[in-house]
C-alpha cells in the first residue's frame, strides 16, 4: 500500500508499504531517513522517538498506515539549537545511539515545562534507554539546555 | 494482509462484522509488538485511531462515558480529577512515548491479569460498552474478563467506551514493579472508599489468572469502616481486610515473582492503600 505524510515539513510518499510494518521501518529503509535509531522495536528503549501530530510516540509501535496523512517529525526535523548544544557540551554523548530519541523526548519535555525539577526529568525520559553514559551526564544535558 | 481504515463508527463496526478475524489497533502498544516479532499474523488490521467518536469522553446522567480510544495521556490531563484511581493507575504505565499512545480501550483489548487499568475499573464498579453492527450491550468489568488474556469480546464486537460513576469518596492504586517507571506490574491494587454510598471497592492486578475483586474484603471493610464518626481504622480490621484481600488472590510463581511474595505484597499494598484513602476523607 501507499503512505503518504508530511515528514519534517515536507510532503513524503512510501510505496509498497506493506502493511503490518512499522512507521520507524518506513522512515529509516523507505524514506532514508536514518536519525530515529531501531533498537529494540518494542518500545523499550525510545531511541525511535519522533512526534506524530505534535506528540512523542515510539515509531516502532505505529503502523505506518496509521501515519497516512499526519504530520510527522524526526530527529533530523529539530532545528539545532540548546537541546543537542547542551547535550554535546554535558558530553551527554557517547556512541550517540539513544541520542536521537532523546532529544526529542527533551525539546518535548522543555516545550512544555521549561523549569523541569529532576523527578519531572526522570519521568520525562523514563522512556530513553542508554547503555553508555550511565544517565549522569544526560541529566545534566537537561538541566542545563533548561537554564 | 489487508489495512482498513474506518472513518467514522459505523463504518468501524461494518468492518469488524464484515473481518471478524481482522485485529483492531488503537494506540498500537500491543499489536505493534507482536507484528514486530512475527507473534501475530492476522489478515487485517482495523485502525481505529480515525475513528473521532473513540477518542471523547462526557457525561451522560451520572455517569462518565470515556471513549476506548482516549489515551492515558489525556485520562491523566483530563480526567485526573474525576477519576483519581484511574489516573494514578495511568501514570504507572510504560513511559510518556507509551502512555501518548496507548488506551484503555487497548488494555481491556489485551486482556491482560497485569493490565494496569483493570483493577481502578474493577474498584469503581465500571461497566464496558461493547458493540457490533448487531446492537450495543454493557458488561461490569468484573464480568468482563474470563481468563488469561481472555475477556467476553466477541468476533465482530469493538469496545466502545467505559463508563463509570466517578466516586465521592477517596480512590487509590498501588503496583510494585522492579522499578518505579516502565515496568508490568507483579502485582497491584486498586481501593475505592465511597463516602456517599458506604461502598468498598477493590481491584487485584496481576495475581490470578484474570484481574479481580475481593468481594469478601469489600463488604467486610464497607460494614467495619466508622463512615458517619470516620474514625481512624483499628488495626485489626485494617488487619483483616489486608487478609481477606491477599486470600481473594490466586497468583502463580514466575519470572517477576513468586505466589507468596504476591500474596504478602498484596496484602502490604491493600493496608497502605486503605490508610491513604482513608486518611485522605478524614
Ligand atoms: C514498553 C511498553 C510498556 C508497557 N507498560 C505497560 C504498563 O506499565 N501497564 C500496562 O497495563 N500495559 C503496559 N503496556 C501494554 C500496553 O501499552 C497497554 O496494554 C495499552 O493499554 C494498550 O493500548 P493500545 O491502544 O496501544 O492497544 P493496541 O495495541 O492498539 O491494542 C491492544 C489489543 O486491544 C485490541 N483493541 C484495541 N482497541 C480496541 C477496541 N476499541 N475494541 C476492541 N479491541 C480493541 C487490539 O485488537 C489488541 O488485541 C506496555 C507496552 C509497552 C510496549
Ligand atoms: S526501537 Fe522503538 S522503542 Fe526501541
Ligand atoms: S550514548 Fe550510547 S546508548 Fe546512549
Amino acid at each position: 500500500m501507499r503512505v503518504n505524510c508530511t515528514i519534517n515539513g515536507e510532503k513524503r510518499q512510501a510505496d509498497d508499504v506493506w502493511p503490518g510494518e512499522s512507521l520507524l521501518y518506513v522512515l529509516r529503509e523507505r524514506l532514508g531517513l536514518p536519525g530515529s535509531k531501531n533498537a529494540c522495536e518494542q518500545g523499550e528503549c525510545g531511541s525511535c522517538t519522533v512526534y506524530l501530530d505534535g506528540t512523542p510516540v515510539c515509531s516502532c509501535l505505529v503502523a505506518a498506515g496509521q501515519a497516512e496523512g499526519r504530520d510527522v517529525v524526526t530527529v533530523e526535523g529539530l532545528e539545532f539549537g540548546r537541546v543537542q548544544e547542551a547535550f554535546l557540551s554535558a558530553g551527554a554523548v557517547q556512541c550517540g545511539f539513544c541520542t536521537p530519541g532523546l532529544v526529542v523526548a527533551v525539546h518535548d519535555l522543555l516545550a512544555r515545562n521549561d523549569k523541569p525539577s529532576d523527578p519531572d526529568i526522570r519521568e520525562a525520559l523514563a522512556g530513553n534507554l542508554c547503555r553508555c553514559t550511565g544517565y549522569e551526564k544526560i541529566l545534566d544535558a537537561v538541566r542545563l539546555a533548561a537554564r | 494482509m489487508d489495512f482498513l481504515r474506518p472513518s467514522t463508527w459505523e463504518e468501524a463496526l461494518a468492518a469488524k462484522a464484515a473481518h471478524p478475524e481482522a485485529v483492531p489497533i488503537a494506540g498500537g502498544t500491543d499489536v505493534m509488538v507482536e507484528l514486530n516479532f512475527d507473534r501475530r499474523r492476522p489478515p487485517a488490521l482495523i485502525d481505529l485511531t480515525r475513528v473521532a467518536a473513540l477518542g471523547e469522553w462526557g457525561t451522560d446522567g451520572d455517569e462518565l462515558r470515556v471513549g476506548a480510544g482516549v489515551p492515558y495521556r489525556r485520562i491523566i490531563e483530563e480526567l485526573g480529577d474525576a477519576l483519581p484511581g484511574l489516573a494514578m493507575a495511568s501514570r504507572t504505565v510504560g513511559s510518556p512515548q507509551i502512555r501518548n499512545r496507548g488506551t484503555v480501550g487497548g488494555n481491556l483489548g489485551s486482556a491482560s491479569p497485569a493490565g494496569d487499568a483493570h483493577p481502578p475499573l474493577l474498584a469503581a464498579g465500571a461497566e464496558i460498552e461493547l458493540a457490533s453492527v448487531r446492537g450495543t450491550r454493557r458488561v461490569p468489568a468484573k464480568e468482563f474478563f474470563v481468563g488469561p488474556k481472555r475477556s467476553v469480546l466477541a468476533p465482530d464486537e469493538l469496545i466502545a467506551a467505559f463508563r463509570v460513576r466517578p466516586t465521592a469518596g477517596a480512590e487509590q492504586f498501588a503496583k510494585i514493579g522492579t522499578r518505579n517507571a516502565m515496568v508490568i506490574a507483579v502485582c497491584s491494587f486498586a481501593l475505592v472508599l465511597d463516602g456517599a454510598a458506604r461502598r468498598v471497592g477493590t481491584g487485584i492486578g496481576s495475581a490470578a489468572p484474570t484481574p479481580l475483586r475481593a468481594t469478601a474484603a469489600e463488604e467486610f471493610l464497607a460494614a467495619e469502616l466508622d463512615w458517619e464518626s470516620r474514625a481512624p481504622v483499628p488495626v485489626a480490621v485494617a488487619a483483616e481486610f489486608a487478609r481477606l484481600v491477599a486470600a481473594a488472590a490466586t497468583p502463580i510463581d514466575d519470572v517477576r515473582g513468586t505466589a507468596a511474595y504476591r500474596r504478602h505484597a498484596l496484602s502490604v499494598l491493600a493496608r497502605r492503600t486503605l490508610t491513604w484513602a482513608w486518611g485522605g476523607m478524614r
